[in-house]
């Protein structure tokens, strides 16, 4: 299917700009000037809140699967938190992650 | 950091698959940058929605940008405008990621260092990426899709935020998020992820005072 070129390049654009300035925004604008304790406590927090609601939705209704909660994808999910948890580090869980993905994909797709 | 690699090469046939063409393809990866905001971006456009609906999403998608920016603040907010500005632009989730959990494990290193730590984890990430992406576009349709390459993404989030659950309060953060995020998964794209986000740090943060004063008692 053709998308409009000007709407993409429209859509290109605004979407740069905005995204540059949504991530310059507290570094640019605020510099130096410190943030009151409560606002760093919670900021603190912002990669283990975000992250996983961006995250659950994909795990339990996976696009690729048009919606359809996945018990593979469900366990190479589990695998890769359980591994990134027990070792604290985060490629040995990709790894495993990734290896129960896809030898559990090969095997349903065998059977 | 090759953990963009599948994601870029994800990028670069879907978009073809889309009707973008090359240029148009490396453009947006090279000038936005933001993996989950260009997927938002492509689907909405395949929906054929409206201008200012599709840059609603997709911003919407990156506003937790906004949260990196401000959290990276307390390290580097010392640095020179430029070097800021440059940061900007490469702070997307891997290099942020990777980037504050150097940060808390090393607080007392000089803005100096931590803005080269940055520049260090972002050099072979961004090139990685826009490389993949090309790739990703002229072998196009060549990629099998049930080998499950969709599925690394997830897996790569969820492989760093694992670490990062280390207390009882981030834990209890990411089951809010997690849990918030897919009762609200039905909302505009971004908008559930925004307000799951805010409960999260919010009870992760009470927690963590909860339990600080808590611990202060019984001393």
């Amino acid at each position: 299917m053709a998308v409009d070129s000007v709407l993409i390049w429209t859509v290109i654009g605004i979407l740069a700009v905005g995204t540059f300035l949504i991530r310059f925004s507290f570094l640019g604008l605020i510099g130096d000037r410190p943030l009151p304790p409560i606002v760093v406590r919670l900021l603190r927090f912002t990669p283990v809140a975000v992250i996983p609601a961006l995250v659950s939705p994909q795990v339990i209704w996976p696009s690729a699967t048009d919606g359809q909660t996945d018990p593979i994808r469900l366990l190479a999910a589990l695998t890769t938190l359980i591994v990134g948890m027990m070792t604290r580090k985060v490629l040995p869980a990709i790894v495993a992650g990734s290896a129960v993905l896809i030898i559990g994909l090969q095997l349903t797709a065998a059977g | 950091m090759f953990v963009v690699v599948p994601f870029g090469l994800l990028f670069g046939v879907v978009a073809l698959d889309a009707g973008l063409t090359l240029t148009q393809t490396m453009g947006m990866t090279m000038l936005v940058i933001a993996g989950a905001a260009q997927f938002t971006a492509l689907q909405m456009m395949v929906d054929n929605a409206g201008l200012w609906l599709i840059i609603a999403a997709a911003l919407a998608v990156n506003l937790r940008m906004a949260m990196y920016s401000a959290a990276l603040v307390p390290h580097l907010g010392k640095a020179p405008l430029w070097q800021r500005a440059l940061i900007a632009y490469m702070n997307f989730d891997q290099t942020y990621a990777v980037a504050s959990m150097a940060y808390e494990q090393n607080p007392d290193w000089p803005v100096e260092r931590k803005v080269t730590f940055f520049f260090g984890v972002a050099t072979p990430i961004v090139p990685t990426w826009i490389a993949a992406t090309l790739v990703g576009a002229l072998i196009g349709k060549a990629i099998p899709t049930d080998l499950g390459i969709d599925f690394i993404l997830p897996i790569t989030f969820i492989a760093l935020v694992g670490p990062m659950l280390k207390t009882m309060p981030q834990m209890i953060a990411a089951s809010v998020s997690a849990g918030v995020g897919l009762l609200l998964a039905g909302l505009p794209s971004g908008m559930g992820l925004l307000i799951a986000a805010a409960c999260a740090m919010v009870v992760g943060a009470y927690v963590e005072i909860w339990q600080e004063k808590r611990s202060a008692t019984w001393l």
